[in-house]
């Protein structure tokens, strides 16, 4: 009986939670559409959660473009396909890799780095006093956030892309033997405009969830130096776990018939 | 001006604010005083609507607080917090003129550093200061900057949390000192709680003593050591024996 009343009383705990993360990311859009805009807070976002982004990004989506090559053409070999590392290296980093290795390294990099900051403002009182500077947090803080990820995310998504091709591209050209211009024509001629609009798609709602999941956990953290780390915790957790679920949902309605 | 009537809060079986009444008038430095934990801080947070009281009315210059246009209620205030709240991003002057930058009562940039400066120096800190950030000062200074803050836009009321905790005795002194000139010459009403008695002294025109929940003794400062309310006296004198229980 208590073994069911545990998973009862989990189950109540993780509706809850949706619930309250639901009215979050409403309360987030209908401050979006209300003026005061804070442009300022806005641009500083862009750049940190996208121009500084750029290094991790990079390294991340070249190096699985370029393993990503060598396993193609190894497994390829099994059943003479090697010729096909090309196209599976773009259709791979392009529908489903670039997306999902951004997003999870913007909410290693980016969802950490909201949540833990909004953690500290609130544990030191800086919450408080912007309200009482007649300053709404979800607008000073959430919405600039939120709007940043989700125009910058896709863009990085779409440079995780070329740079994970082109990290296929280099393994394959300098190692595998593969003729460079035929490589790239044949990259060009199989990727398709659907495939990289859904790229980018993806990158806008994995974006949103990122910024969001670090502002949601950062404004409800607990006290001290702990309820910090706990919220920064539970921001990247939630964060990855949302994304990899939202990847899962959006594949089938792009690829699915 | 400020008149609490039978306000209540609890979080969850801890009743913190049991029944408070309390009536602040225009202009009057009033001081609420208690131990650690007695809900003090919480008491001025909910006349900001900070925290939302279960029960009981808050009433500014005869309106219901919670009413209203809020940014308007929220221009009249000042408040100095604990740990002095200021914007670790944010340069020091950028934290003073916060208000004067955004909303209702912004001005042009230039003019709101120049206001910044004005009250940086008011507080008796250098203009060098308004160019660094707050991480870069000592504790004494970001209260000040606080207080800069707190004052930047002649606010007809401020409130003083904790003015001089973490502060030593000297720069205490200095603190409670800025505190009764610059109330004095804004003819502002203002709340301040505080443990410390010597800003109790420095500060206050009259004093709350808040023990258990509710108000147990309110009265003018010079009246404060000739009371004869048991928790009052204990806590004045600093005592361990009397009504107060204290863990040891």
């Amino acid at each position: 009986m208590s073994t069911i009343a545990a998973i009862g009383a989990a189950t109540l705990a993780m509706l809850a939670a949706i619930g309250r993360i639901t009215i979050f990311a409403g309360q987030t859009a209908s401050h979006v559409l209300r003026p005061p805009f804070y442009f300022k807070e806005f641009a500083q976002q862009l750049l940190q959660i996208g121009y500084f982004s750029l290094p991790v990004v990079g390294l991340t989506t070249i190096f699985t473009g370029g393993a990503l090559a060598l396993q193609i053409y190894a497994g390829g070999a099994r059943f003479n396909a090697e010729a096909v590392v090309p196209q599976i290296v773009a259709i791979g980093m392009v529908r489903e890799l670039g997306p999902v290795l951004v997003g999870l390294m913007i909410a290693a990099r980016v969802t950490s780095s909201i949540a833990a900051e909004i953690a500290t403002m609130k544990v030191t009182e800086q919450l408080d006093a912007l309200v009482t500077l007649s300053t709404h947090p979800m607008k000073y803080l959430t919405v600039p956030r939120v709007l940043a990820a989700l125009i910058v995310v896709p863009l990085l998504t779409g440079v995780g892309d070329i740079i994970g091709i082109l990290g296929g591209f280099l393994v394959a050209t300098k190692t595998l033997g593969f003729n460079e211009a035929a490589y790239l024509q044949n990259t060009a001629d199989f990727l398709q405009l659907s495939d990289i609009l859904s790229s980018l798609a993806k990158g806008a709602v994995f974006g949103v969830i990122a910024a969001l999941m670090g502002c949601y956990y950062g404004m409800n953290s607990g006290r001290g130096a702990q309820g910090v780390g706990a919220a920064t915790k539970a921001s990247v957790q939630a964060a990855a776990i949302l994304i990899l679920a939202a990847n899962f949902i959006l594949t089938g309605v792009f690829f699915s018939a | 001006m400020i008149r609490l009537t039978d306000v209540k809060k609890s979080f969850g079986s801890n009743h913190v604010l049991r029944g408070i009444n309390l009536h602040v008038p225009k202009g009057e430095s009033m001081v609420v005083i208690g131990g650690s934990g007695t809900g003090k801080s919480i008491l001025i947070k909910s006349v900001l609507g900070l925290v939302t009281p279960d029960a009981g009315t808050i009433e500014v210059d005869g309106k219901d607080a919670t009413k209203g246009d809020r940014d308007a209620f929220l221009a009249r205030f000042g408040m100095l917090f604990q740990g002095g709240a200021l914007f670790d991003s944010l340069p020091v002057w950028q934290n003073v003129s916060f208000r004067l930058m955004r909303g209702a009562l912004k001005r042009p940039k230039e003019e709101a550093r120049e206001i910044a400066i004005e009250k940086l120096r008011r507080v008796g800190l250098k203009p060098d200061v308004a160019d660094r950030l707050p991480a870069e000062l000592s504790g004494g200074m970001q209260k000040r900057v606080g207080l800069a803050r707190a004052i930047a836009a002649d606010p007809e009321i401020i409130f003083f949390d904790e003015p001089t905790t973490g502060l030593d005795p000297i720069m205490s002194g200095v603190i409670n000192d800025l505190i009764r000139e610059i109330v004095t010459e804004m003819g502002a009403t203002t709340m301040t709680i505080t443990h410390d008695m010597s800003s109790v002294r420095t500060i206050a025109d009259k004093v709350a003593m808040l023990h258990d929940g509710v108000i147990q003794w309110t009265g003018p400062v010079g009246e404060m050591d000739s009371a004869d309310d048991p928790y009052l006296n204990q806590f004045v004198r600093g005592s361990a024996e009397g009504p107060i229980e204290s863990v040891r």
